[in-house]
């Protein structure tokens, strides 16, 4: 057969080989991924999007540290009995600023996409504390050691910075002020001007009021400690985008 | 040339020792800086640790440099089975490291009183899971895909490993990525990306080596006496090629600091996630499914003595393997946010890789052709053989989960634990016992191993556990996907999700008892290695060693 002659060229020569084997697995993954780079209808248009403030951002990475995508998806898949529990079906907008995703694989614990603003600061802390203390059955690990632990603030501002580089819309004006917006976010009272500020800030780049939550989130108002930041992330999951205004059978828009 | 020629040859084994020391170094040295000037706590601990590894390589590197004199280590006359010998016993180490840490973490999902700590976060599941899952795919696997590698490589090519000291570079270089992998696991240190957990440096430290793994493998082709590159090669070639394209892809990220050990990944939300999942399916594409089945196109027809079944369906099945399997990835995301063009792509594609996986199966079973009987009597190709039963319904049941209908019931499930347990304890565990069951009496010249017997006694206690552990999770999975979904009379949910984890509970039990079984078969394993090594039993005495020249080829396939 010609074909079994042609291929024995390539079990000669090692580098045509090494060559042809780069070029047969680069086909899928450049047809599937650099589409979505510019097709304009990848990310949905809605209104509510904003960058993580300084506090969420950290309890963001601390979700990550822990390994919280291990067994908690933030995917609500638009099925009935998904959109019933969890509540509206996960968009791509909703994740455009997260390095990295944290749509997770499996759920070992409930959906945790809508989380936000579903139960107090207090079920949190509690249940973060020990689980079992709320939820008798859960199998999930007691974090009582994020109480103690004081959160990390040197550097924030850093961190905006390299999330800039990758393209979030932080402003000169938020990673300036990261830090002072960090500690107001957890301190209500403290300095109301701060607050305001931190407020005004993020709302404006959400284009929407309410989307920005101040709280003691760990019930000490002594220390900033990682609970704070974690918990302030956690009530923040999926509530910044405007439903009442996304249309979702509009035909960019349908799946 | 012969093995006396030594001084003509010196400065070209001196130059390998020369480069890998001054590499080493020159990265302790910036090792040492981030040390220094870390950032966090996690950079200093994995600075230190890394300077303090590379250090104790430069120094048994130059220690034993010394006493060589005139001697080349590296004598073209003999194949170089030291360090497979070195891969073998890493592999046996992380494999029941990897096995023991899957044990604990299917106990605390079974008994959460009694495996949590509330004041410290290092044992909890969230950290030890990664550290499971690495451990086995790239530890353990790792170790088995390089050891076997250098063995097959120098074998088929009928000669030694080229690179002098790089390719103890790659063996030393990867174990101290597993090191700090490891470590940084238990530390909270992750990019939090599923199998591509480990940090940036940690990253840009495995592409070095990685390089140096396809220079080695490719220097030991271009230097061979056989004139066809044999088909395993193929296969470990598009391991080492593809697993570089995915591994620098999927960890493009920013690090906050170059002395800190938090980094950003470039992409974000669905661009992000695709990219991990077609890096994530092709970890399972390319380094657990193309990399064994090169050890099954060896080490079957090697043990069995017969030529592989087919050359042209090894022709037919690599092209069309390697070629599909990359699309497959979006099939782990439907019905997300992911466009739908591009999962129902996924779909088409992960279902077409059906005929290519099995064509890869009938293969290797085939290969069997009048030598059945040994299915009886020799309980290591029984392993091997078993090892294919595995990978043919593994990719079987992974085209079906990848019908958006199938997924929508068996994702986020336990069905999904199943269905890569069944792939990775029993083809890619399987095939990686009987290739070392086969190279232990080889590199230590013994006429057998230690004890047959035992190995039976392996492969039953293994099998069973396999079963009790993937019955448990389909049970557990569909069930819970139900749970899920169901609705009561009157159109509420019926479940609360809390029900679905509680009636899990004796699932659980069950999965934690076949981990158990596996793991002992492999501790009976480690323990028959050790006595076969030693000689022992039916290993008494000693096989020569033949030089180069005198070992015969493979069969070229028919």
């Amino acid at each position: 057969m010609a074909f079994m002659k042609r291929h024995e060229t390539l079990e000669r020569h090692s580098l045509l080989l090494t060559v042809g084997i780069l070029i047969v697995v680069a086909i899928g993954g450049l047809v599937e991924i650099a589409p979505l780079f510019y097709l304009d209808n990848t990310i949905e248009k809605v209104q509510g999007m904003r960058p993580y403030t300084p506090l969420e951002l950290k309890g963001r990475n601390i979700y990550i540290r822990e390994g919280c995508y291990v067994c908690h998806s933030q995917m609500v898949r638009p099925l009935r009995d998904e959109v019933e529990r969890y509540g509206h079906y996960s968009l791509a907008a909703e994740s455009m600023y997260d390095h990295p995703f944290q749509w997770g694989s499996k759920r070992t614990g409930p959906d945790l996409a809508r989380v936000g603003g579903k139960y107090s600061d207090e079920w949190h802390l509690d249940h973060l504390t020990e689980p079992k203390s709320v939820v008798p059955e859960s199998v999930m690990p007691p974090y009582a050691f994020l109480l103690t632990k004081k959160l990390r603030l040197d550097g924030i501002e850093d961190h905006l910075k390299t999330l800039r580089l990758a393209g979030v819309p932080y402003t000169d004006d938020m990673i300036a002020n990261a830090k002072a917006d960090l500690i107001a976010q957890a301190s209500p009272g403290a300095d109301y001007d701060t607050e305001d500020a931190l407020v005004a800030r993020y709302e404006a780049a959400s284009g929407r009021k309410g989307t920005v939550k101040i709280s003691d989130f760990d019930r000490n108002p002594a220390t900033i400690t990682e609970m704070d930041a974690l918990i302030a992330y956690l009530q923040m999951t999926g509530t910044l985008v405007d439903f009442s205004t996304y249309e979702a059978d509009d035909l960019n828009n349908r799946r | 040339m012969s093995a006396n020629t030594t001084l003509n040859e010196r400065p070209g084994w001196g130059f390998s020792i020369g480069t890998v020391s001054l590499l080493v170094g020159a990265v302790a040295f910036g090792v040492l800086m981030i040390a220094a000037n870390a950032a966090d706590p996690m950079m200093a601990a994995h600075a230190w640790i890394f300077f303090f590894l590379a250090v104790t390589g430069l120094l048994v590197t130059g220690l034993w440099a010394g006493t060589l004199q005139k001697r080349n280590p590296f004598d073209p006359a003999f194949y170089e089975d030291t360090i497979v010998k070195f891969g073998v016993v890493a592999a046996m180490f992380w494999g029941i490291a990897g096995f023991l840490v899957g044990l604990i973490i299917a106990l605390q999902l079974t008994f959460p009183n009694l495996f949590y700590f509330p004041d410290f976060g290092w044992t909890n599941f969230g950290r030890l899971r990664p550290l499971h899952t690495s451990a086995v795919i790239f530890a353990f696997g790792g170790n088995v895909l390089i050891a076997t590698s250098f063995y097959v490589v120098q074998r088929t090519c009928r000669t030694r490993l080229a690179g002098g000291l790089w390719p103890w570079f790659v063996f030393w270089g990867y174990n101290l990525f597993i090191c700090i992998a490891g470590t940084g696991y238990l530390l909270g240190v992750t990019q939090s990306k599923e199998y591509a957990e480990p940090e940036w440096y940690a990253d840009l430290w495995l592409t070095i080596v990685w390089v140096a793994y396809l220079l080695v493998f490719l220097g030991t082709l271009w230097k061979r006496k056989e004139p066809h590159i044999y088909v395993a090669n193929w296969f470990y070639l598009s391991f080492i090629v593809t697993i570089a394209m995915l591994h620098i892809v999927n960890n493009l990220a920013i690090p906050v600091s170059l002395t800190g050990s938090k980094s950003y990944q470039l992409f974000a939300g669905v661009q992000d996630a695709l990219t991990q999942w077609w890096y994530g399916h092709n970890a399972v594409g390319f380094f657990l499914t193309t990399g064994f089945l090169a050890i099954m196109y060896y080490f079957i027809p090697k043990r069995v003595n017969r030529p592989v079944y087919s050359y042209r369906l090894s022709i037919v099945h690599f092209w069309s393997l390697i070629f599909i399997y990359i699309w497959a990835g979006p099939h782990h995301l439907h019905y997300t946010a992911l466009p739908q063009w591009a999962q129902t792509l996924g779909m088409v594609f992960s279902v077409m890789l059906w005929m290519p996986s099995w064509g890869g199966m009938i293969n290797g079973v085939m290969t069997l052709s009048g030598a059945w009987d040994k299915l009886r009597t020799d309980p290591v190709v029984r392993m091997m053989i078993v090892a294919l039963a595995f990978y043919g319904m593994s990719t079987f049941e992974g085209p079906l989960m990848s019908v958006r209908a199938v997924n929508s019931l068996s994702h986020y499930t336990e069905w999904g634990i199943a269905h890569v347990h069944s792939g990775s304890m029993g083809w890619v565990g399987f095939i990686s016992f009987g290739a070392i069951y086969c190279l232990v009496p080889w590199l230590w010249k013994r006429p057998a191993l230690y004890s047959k017997a035992l190995v039976e006694w392996h492969f039953w206690l293994a099998t069973l556990g396999i079963l009790f552990y993937i019955v448990a999770m389909y049970v557990a999975g569909i069930m819970e996907g139900f749970m899920w979904r169901a609705y009561n009379e009157f159109g509420f949910l019926e479940y609360a999700f809390i029900e679905t984890v509680k009636a899990k509970h004796i699932m659980y039990a069950v999965r934690a008892g076949g981990g158990t079984l596996f793991l002992l078969g492999a501790l009976l394993m480690a323990y028959n290695l050790v006595r076969t090594a030693l000689g022992h039993g039916e290993a008494r005495g000693d096989v020569e060693t033949t030089p180069i020249a005198h070992n015969p080829a493979l069969q070229p396939a028919e």
